[in-house]
């Protein structure tokens, strides 16, 4: 129940029309330009799949496996090679998934449901955490935002606008004070409010700086002082166009703040996003939604096995 | 900085030391490794397989100079190609004679244009010129707040109008400009996807309607292979002047730069190394290039020196750096300059050797603080020559400082490598010898 039976594979499609063209239809390409697997076919393969961000590892995997299938499997006409790369490809992208079955399901009913939103500069934490008030509030949630970036010039006015577009309060300060004042300050409002859910924004800090790292932490026990079993969930926002640095960032947000699922934006914009892949892979941690267009409610729960489909599915003829 | 992409090249050319002679089959193995390093490091598929074919064709095709073993000879070929990749030169900003001259900043959404306009706004001030920041992202919420919240900051204006468009705004700015004695103009565009077409052709408009004298296209070092795309796309509707590569403070490989740089032909001008407003640096190709293999970047850590102290002192510390006289006294007071020059981990990491410290990124700004007590609390003596302190004196210095012996002892012990490595590189007669000991382990 919930937002998944909302979930709407055309809206998907759409949003994933770019990545279509540069992988699966260049795909396509080279299998009835080339018809047979030999040398040539694996290397232009191979560029297909490492210009998508799929990254070195997973592309010499699919590549294995096509030559180890291609011996074993005959194929006599162009099409049962398109098949079987297809088929290739569409099962190796995704070595394993975490798939949550609805990510919009809240897996505590302790009230308020603290939801922390992190990443590092410029991937789309506000946009997001817009989409997901917006979505909440209209499952008939009280929701509460606390706009716990107080280092980035105008963040608060920012944050202030999706607010205004989602329909929900927000906490905030001076821009330059402590955030983990603000989260402590959200939270309490919320009980006192007797809120739903309290989304967090945090300052978007590279991955690699200790001390922010700390601050991270900081917000996070603040957070669990005033809830005890809080935050419920921590969500890291990705950017789509990011290249295999994507990996480092899940990783080390991991070790700071335990991530319960990751957040993939601008999807819609890039012809690549290859890097979702790579994550999945690499990390057990659910990607949970993607973003796939700039309106609010753009925001898609995430299922590897649809997102595939989405891909893969043959054009109408 | 490129930390990651300097590592895993040394493990791969780790492989190339101690051949004999070049051939087509050890040179193979290696840079099959170089090649999936540098895939790894985002660098685009088409790039990479260039760069490699010409490191193979060059690495066979020369003879190899006896005095250098055939890895030496091969790294040596991978850094000129790096070099090449990257461009040679180093571009600055093109100023117009007539006032204002007009800089255009446009990139997609979150690489950081309206913190780079900033820090540009910044640089130009502080370099005498008069600069007026433009808001003209009207679509972004509070994309106008940030800019004037950055131009109080900096002291610089900062032209909005709520209720223009953003072609008008651009418009008016010049003339506002004028008016009010501002001889640069920084437009800060708003952010695009780049397949959205409305946006690019907003921004051909205010190009056409301007006339920029620079345009700079904002990309964050971050993206992956979709990079040269991007830059691709905006290139061939504003054909831009320069590159500004932002975040490169993170971990990132950054291959994007090295990409972007050979697709478009267009020079990296500037790198934006911190979320501080003077955390953009000139991108410099050379020393790019021997970071990622590892060298340090001692040329850099001096120019940087250079701004923030007088010539004399930077020059004495040059010296001082050269011959490894450095001391702890010395140390205290570059200390003091260094906190006025930007974070620690960024100056560290200009010094060669330096990353074989540890993780920069590790080094806490809060730290530095206990580094003072410890240094405070020692005698003049002590800090010119600091192999005198012995058991008791470090108790006392442990004391005074109030911290632990074993602090005390992990400065000493950091201080002694840092010199060591330094009295190394002055002693590196040539490059390859250089190399030789930075791989030679």
């Amino acid at each position: 129940m919930g937002f998944f039976d909302t979930f709407k594979l055309s809206r998907l499609k759409e949003g994933l029309t770019k990545t279509r063209d540069s992988l699966v239809a260049k795909v396509n390409r080279l299998v009835f330009a080339k018809g047979k697997i030999d040398k040539e076919f694996l290397d232009q393969l191979e560029e297909i799949l490492i210009s998508c961000d799929v990254g070195v590892d997973a592309s010499s995997r699919i590549l294995d496996n096509i030559k180890e299938k291609a011996k074993s499997h005959k194929y006599e006409s162009p099409e049962e090679l398109d098949e079987l790369v297809r088929s290739e490809i569409a099962e190796n992208l995704f070595q394993t998934s975490h798939d949550v079955d609805d990510p919009f399901q809240l897996v505590s009913q302790n009230k308020p449901y603290v939801i922390m939103v992190v990443g590092v500069n410029g991937v789309g934490k506000t946009t997001t955490i817009g989409k997901l008030a917006y979505n909440y509030k209209s499952s008939g949630k009280k929701v509460l935002i606390g706009a716990a970036d107080t280092f980035r010039a105008a963040a608060n006015e920012q944050l202030e606008v999706w607010a205004k577009r989602a329909d929900v309060q927000i906490i905030q300060q001076m821009q330059g004070s402590d955030p983990a004042a603000v989260a402590f300050d959200t939270v309490q409002a919320a009980k006192a409010r007797e809120t739903d859910i309290v989304i967090i924004d945090t300052a978007g800090r590279l991955h690699t700086k200790t001390n922010l790292m700390e601050e991270l932490k900081k917000i996070k026990r603040v957070i669990t002082k005033v809830v005890s079993d809080a935050p419920h969930e921590v969500l890291l926002v990705i950017d789509a166009t990011t290249g295999q640095n994507a990996i480092q960032q899940a990783k080390q947000f991991n070790d700071a703040v335990g991530l319960t699922g990751i957040v993939v934006t601008k999807l819609d914009g890039t012809a690549k996003g290859g890097v979702i892949f790579a994550i999945c892979n690499a990390l057990k941690i659910p990607v949970r939604f993607i973003g796939v267009g700039e309106k609010i409610d753009d925001l898609q729960p995430f299922n590897s096995k649809k997102f595939v489909e989405a891909l893969f599915e043959k054009e109408q003829p | 900085m490129f930390e990651t992409l300097t590592e895993k090249l040394d493990g791969a050319l780790k492989k190339l030391r101690g051949q004999g002679r070049i051939s087509k089959e050890n040179t193979e193995e290696a840079l099959r490794e170089v090649r999936r390093v540098l895939l790894d490091a985002d660098v685009h598929f088409n790039v990479v397989k260039t760069f490699i074919e010409n490191v193979q064709t060059k690495a066979l095709g020369q003879e190899v100079i006896s005095s250098i073993t055939p890895g030496q000879f091969i790294i040596k070929i991978i850094y000129d190609e790096i070099v090449a990749l990257m461009g040679t030169t180093q571009a600055e900003i093109t100023f117009s004679n007539e006032i204002p001259s007009v800089i255009m900043v446009a990139g997609l959404q979150g690489s950081g244009k309206t913190t780079f306009s900033g820090k540009l706004a910044r640089l130009l001030k502080s370099k005498g010129r008069h600069p007026l920041l433009v808001a003209a992202d009207v679509y972004r919420p509070a994309a106008i707040d940030q800019l004037e919240v950055l131009g109080q900051e900096i002291e610089v204006p900062v032209f909005a109008d709520r209720k223009a468009s953003a072609l008008e705004i651009a418009k008016k700015s010049i003339q506002f400009a004028k008016e009010n004695a501002r001889d640069t103009v920084i437009i800060d565009t708003a952010g695009r996807l780049a397949i959205d077409e409305e946006m690019m052709r907003e921004v051909e408009n205010i190009k056409s309607a301007v006339a920029p004298d620079e345009i700079l296209f904002v990309v964050d070092s971050m993206t992956g292979q979709d990079a040269v795309n991007t830059a691709k796309a905006f290139h061939d509707k504003l054909d831009f002047d320069g590159v500004v590569l932002t975040k490169l403070d993170g971990d990132t490989r950054g291959g994007a730069a090295l990409s972007i740089r050979s697709v478009v032909g267009k020079p990296i001008k500037f790198v934006g190394i911190g979320e501080k407003l003077d955390a953009l640096e000139p991108f410099y190709p050379e020393r790019m290039a021997s970071r990622i293999l590892g060298m340090g970047d001692i040329v850099s850590l001096v120019e940087k020196a250079q701004q923030t102290f007088d010539q004399k002192k930077a020059e004495k510390l040059q010296q001082k750096l050269v011959k490894a006289q450095f001391t702890l006294e010395d140390f205290y007071d570059q200390l003091q300059e260094i906190k006025k020059m930007g974070s620690l981990s960024q100056v560290l990491s200009m010094i060669p050797g330096a990353n074989k410290l540890g993780n920069l990124n590790d080094v806490d700004e809060k730290e530095l603080k206990y580094v003072e007590a410890i240094i405070l609390s020692m005698t003049k003596d002590e800090r010119n020559k600091p192999e005198i302190i012995n058991g008791s004196r470090r108790q006392r210095i442990a004391k005074g400082s109030g911290t632990s012996i074993q602090e005390v002892n992990k400065l000493l012990k950091q201080f002694f490598e840092m010199q060591k490595m330094m009295k190394n590189f002055s002693k590196g007669k040539n490059f390859a010898r250089m190399l030789g000991q930075r791989f030679g382990r």
